[in-house]
């Protein structure tokens, strides 16, 4: 391995940095607050959470130091064997792994519990990045498609299988990637169409929505009839397909949730969905987070004197729901700094993927934007009852040491990337 | 490039939508600021108040409440104790205290909940002492329903432990608070609770309270129920359950000229004041496992029986009202009711008049079967189709308020049965029924049902001539207007003509040598009544009496059911007849009558069909 000797520092973007340093700041005062004791212990223990996330972040330390001692060709020349590295690991944790509430989705090395699936980002980035950056690759073409799709489903499907399925949507987050390096945009409408289409079919069941469409269809056939006689006659075959798809993933909705959904999963969406409103059994974690981040109120109570953070109301709230103490503790205001730090900190990121020379530069950067984007939204929107319980961290606040570890080396490759775009490659 | 502006509009979309949904929670509809029972920064005590008492008509306590002490546990606070010790000082066994501990931790380790009900005034002293031994305990004293006279646990019901379902649905109560759970403390919960006082305490980190908290400007005190007034008259109602000892049945009396509920018994009865303590648990298993006995049943209320006899009172009124009868029809009765040519097709009659002309007022006092099928038949067809005649008499005895709930202020009740057009037609479909399909409801067999309380409102509606007041058992409530549909007449479909013949036939019941109640006539006091005689298929017929008294200007009309009772004038009658005397003479003049009735048992006979019963099953 070529190690640069030259200084490592040179070149890297010192703003991305002190978004870094600030978000993991920020992150580490909440966990304090959210887990604190009644018995005082010095910061740096391991008997407490927010003294383990201390030494966690000191260890993230040497960690980038290493990131930024290779050379950025380092990173595109073995984008591969990383790729294949992290696929070794997550199928490892079927024989080796260690079940943690259910899923199987940590290696224990004495005492050090590390998540695989957070570094796995990183690579399938990586792999994204080397195979949009290779010359002749055509997104137009099917087996390119195919190509980049395996990349993703490959990891996606054996985090599924940990179970973590919260874990594997993340991988969703590349079809912006792709769309920006040239996926026809007709994925992206089916995408959100699909979304579109499960959510109205959960919201009003199955029978109205097929009557619905069919409707739609037939209104669809009659204007096209009146208007543009040509283009019907080209294209009915087209528009009846899209019609029988849909109809057929309406139905295949109405069958994944009553039939392969399990009770705790249909529970999440239709509390969501505002179909049920058992505050105190099933939609007791986002009734308390909600009601938590309420409470905050313009300003916040202060540090440390968030009632519902230090009575451990929120399920949770060091990892998945952090951004509750956020809004208790610091209310309107802190919340919406936080809010839009991270829209800053993932907007200056794609800034910065733009600015790159090297198309694998700019791959790379664009697929951890939209990484910590998909994070982000997922996270909060759950936390603030928008979307449902998806138990995902959020980037450098949650606790856990393979969370931190895994967003710190995503951002780094690219602080590294990005440094070196002066340089010829 | 186009197609760099996707990512970030959405990125900023999603932004903004955060932000908005933040203000929206957090400055809109900030709601959340006052202090919640899950805010361990911010202890909660209450402060219960009293339960308001319960009074009878006459002003007679009948509901109090005495103090008890529950020892309260808070989880997350219990540190490490002599397990041995605190067992024997609660005297429960080890085994106990694990199950009552994972109970409380597991319905919240920080709220307190209750560890061990209703400890005696003793225990308390004794405990009081070493409590400071056992943190996370402590004592929290409460009142609980005392009764001064045991009597009519059916009428006020008792008050239990609120369940974790309840708790769901109503977020005012809390896990070990008391709800009424029967009888008028569950109807008039609300009144009888009021609303305890709350005070929040502001704690610090360690756990330390460092005094109220926000100046307690959201504490409340507590403020008292408010006490009833019940229409019941403590006296009667003891004396008709002493009355009733040894046989099973209820009795409804109720005071016609205004809805109100004399009394309302049931028997087997049990003492209201097992209901309250530390063995309450246990006596209530045990009273709701005694299927022979059926203690906790309100027959009164949710008993549902053929009238029998005192139900040709409405075939009567129907027939007169659909003028298909005068007072001077007559009819020749020769022992029975021939409906049809088929050799079943005879109702036997027991009146004894052999062939001898019968009008309406010997019809009643002799209970002659044969007249009232036929007024019966007469008054369905009268009408071209059978269909219209059904539903025209059905609402005619719907009006008496028989047939659905009464709507009142009880917690139980039955709707009882009256068959209408369409009741028929489901069991005879394409309308292939005539009237001599349910000739047996003339006389109160056939479909009809009804309970001791319906039947005692049909009572006072004839002694009112044609109205009724909803039944109810609230007289008073301090400060409070009683409501309208207690005090708004309610009129059945009959002329009020109608009714004056009927009741001389319910007073010749009495006062002719021929009467069926002849033999329980009070001198010095006018009644009316009827006896009946219910078939039923487990045994003996049931014994069944209504009566009213005095017959002009009533003050009581009565209903008496006793199960398997063998005929009207053997059980239901003299009760019925002495319960009237209590309340308007109080006392009777027949004290060998009383006597009979005081110590007359049924016991034997529930007996023989419980055996028979028990051979059936095996």
């Amino acid at each position: 391995m070529r190690i640069r000797k030259v200084n490592i520092f040179h070149g890297i973007d010192w703003i991305l940095v002190l978004f870094y340093i600030i978000l993991i700041f920020i992150g580490w005062i909440n966990i304090y607050s959210a887990t604190i004791t009644e018995e005082q212990i010095g910061l740096v223990n391991f008997s407490t959470e927010y003294g383990k996330q201390l030494i966690w972040i000191g260890f993230s330390f040497p960690i980038i130091l290493l990131i930024l001692m290779f050379e950025a060709k380092f990173y595109e020349k073995f984008a591969s064997i990383i790729y294949l590295i992290s696929l070794v690991s997550l199928v490892g944790l079927f024989i080796l792994g260690k079940n943690i509430n259910g899923a199987t989705s940590w290696y224990d090395l004495g005492g050090l519990s590390i998540q695989p699936s957070e570094f796995a980002k990183a690579a399938a980035s990586l792999a994204i990045a080397k195979l949009v950056s290779e010359k002749q690759f055509n997104l137009k073409k099917w087996n390119t498609q195919i190509q980049a799709f395996l990349i993703l489903v490959f990891p996606a499907i054996l985090i599924t299988l940990q179970p973590d399925p919260g874990s594997a949507l993340v991988y969703s987050a590349f079809i912006f990637v792709l769309y920006r390096e040239g996926l026809p945009v007709y994925y992206v409408t089916i995408g959100f169409l699909a979304i579109f289409l499960f959510i109205i079919t959960l919201y009003f069941g199955y029978l109205y929505v097929l009557i619905g469409s069919l409707l739609l269809f037939l209104v669809i056939l009659l204007l096209f009839n009146f208007y543009r006689k040509k283009a019907l006659k080209k294209g009915w075959l087209k528009i009846l397909g899209i019609y029988l798809i849909s109809v057929i993933f309406i139905i295949s909705v109405d069958v994944v949730f009553n039939k392969v959904f399990e009770q705790r999963h249909r529970d999440r969406f239709d509390i969501l969905l505002g179909k049920t409103t058992d505050i105190k059994s099933i939609g007791y974690n986002t009734n308390q987070s909600v009601t938590t981040i309420a409470s905050g109120g313009l300003s916040g109570k202060g540090f440390l004197d968030g009632e519902r953070t230090q009575g451990n109301f929120v399920p949770e709230q060091q990892t998945d729901y952090i951004f509750t103490t956020v809004g208790e503790e610091w209310g309107f205001i802190g919340s919406t700094l936080v809010v839009l730090i991270f829209i800053s900190f993932i907007l200056r990121i794609i800034y910065i993927a733009e600015r790159q020379k090297s198309k694998f530069s700019r791959v790379y950067g664009y697929s951890i934007a939209a990484i910590f984007f998909t994070h982000f939204t997922i996270n909060i929107g759950m936390v603030l009852g928008l979307l449902p319980t998806i138990g995902i961290p959020l980037p450098f606040f949650s606790y856990g040491g393979s969370a931190l570890w895994g967003f710190t080396v995503l951002l780094f490759i690219f602080i590294r990337l990005d440094a070196n775009r002066s340089y010829e490659w | 490039m186009k197609r760099t502006g996707l990512l970030f509009f959405i990125i900023i979309s999603v932004g903004i939508i955060f932000i908005i949904r933040l203000f929206y929670l957090q400055v809109v509809n900030n709601t959340y600021n006052k202090p919640t029972i899950n805010n361990s920064a911010v202890k909660i005590m209450y402060d219960y108040p009293e339960r308001g008492y319960v009074y009878d008509r006459n002003g007679v306590l009948l509901v109090s409440n005495q103090l008890s002490y529950d020892i309260m546990v808070i989880p997350r606070e219990v540190q490490p104790l002599d397990t041995i010790e605190f067992c024997s000082l609660l005297n429960i066994n080890k085994e106990d205290f694990i199950k009552k501990f994972e109970k409380a931790k597991h319905y919240s380790t920080r709220i307190p909940s209750t560890f061990l009900a209703q400890l005696s005034k003793n225990d308390y002293a004794y405990l009081q002492e070493k409590m400071h031994k056992f943190k996370g305990f402590y004592i929290q004293k409460r009142l609980l329903r005392k009764y001064p006279i045991n009597s009519a646990p059916n009428v006020l019901g008792y008050i239990s432990e609120v369940n974790e379902d309840l708790i769901k649905k109503n977020p005012i109560y809390q896990l070990g608070e008391l709800i009424g759970t029967a009888g008028v403390e569950k109807t008039y919960e609300d009144i009888l609770r009021g609303t305890k006082g709350v005070k929040y305490i502001q704690r610090d980190r360690f756990n330390k309270e460092i005094g109220t908290y926000k100046n307690g400007i959201y504490d409340t005190l507590p403020i008292p129920g408010k006490d009833l007034t019940l229409t019941i008259d403590s006296k009667l109602q003891q004396y008709g359950e002493s009355l009733m000892i040894n046989k099973r049945g209820g009795i409804v009396a109720i005071e016609p000229s205004t809805g109100e509920i004399l009394a309302m018994i049931s028997t087997p009865t049990y003492n209201p004041n097992l209901m309250v303590g530390r063995e309450r648990s246990k006596n209530f298993t045990n009273l709701y496992l005694d299927t022979i006995h059926r203690p906790l049943l309100d027959r009164g209320l949710q008993g549902e029986y053929p009238p029998g006899s005192p139900f040709k009172v409405i075939t009567a009124l129907a027939a007169l009202q659909e003028n298909v009868i005068n007072t001077t029809t007559t009819i020749k009765c020769f022992g029975g009711y021939r409906y049809g040519s088929g050799k079943g097709a005879f109702m036997e009659c027991h009146c004894g008049t052999h062939g001898n002309p019968v009008e309406l007022n010997k019809a009643i006092y002799r209970s002659c079967n044969s007249y009232f099928s036929n007024a019966y038949r007469k008054s369905i067809e009268k009408y071209q189709t059978a269909v219209e005649g059904m539903d025209v008499w059905s609402n005619h005895v719907k009006s008496f308020g028989l047939g659905n709930y009464l709507n009142n202020d009880l917690s139980v009740g039955k709707k009882g049965l009256v068959p209408d057009a369409k009741f028929y037609n489901k069991w005879y479909p394409d309308s292939r029924w005539t009237a001599t399909y349910s000739i047996s409801n003339a006389i109160g067999q056939g479909e009809i049902l009804t309970t001791p309380m319906q039947l005692a409102n049909m009572t006072a509606t004839v002694a009112n001539r044609g109205f009724y007041y909803t039944p109810h058992i609230v007289k008073d409530i301090f400060g409070k207007q009683l409501d309208e549909k207690y005090t708004t007449p309610k009129y059945t479909s009959i002329d009020e003509r109608h009714f004056e013949p009927v009741i001389e036939g319910l007073f010749d019941v009495f006062e002719n040598p021929h009467g069926t109640a002849h033999w329980s006539k009070v001198k010095g006091i006018e009644i009316c009544g009827k006896t009946g005689t219910s078939e039923n298929p487990h045994g003996q017929d049931h014994s069944i009496f209504i009566a009213f008294a005095p017959k002009d200007n009533p003050k009581i009309a009565i209903a008496v059911f006793v199960e398997n009772g063998y005929w009207g004038s053997r059980w239901a009658g003299p009760i019925a007849t002495l319960m009237i005397e209590k309340y308007l003479n109080g006392e009777t003049l027949r004290p060998w009558e009383e006597q009979r009735m005081l110590n007359g048992s049924l016991e034997d006979e529930y007996n023989k069909q419980l055996i028979e019963t028990i051979k059936i099953e095996n």
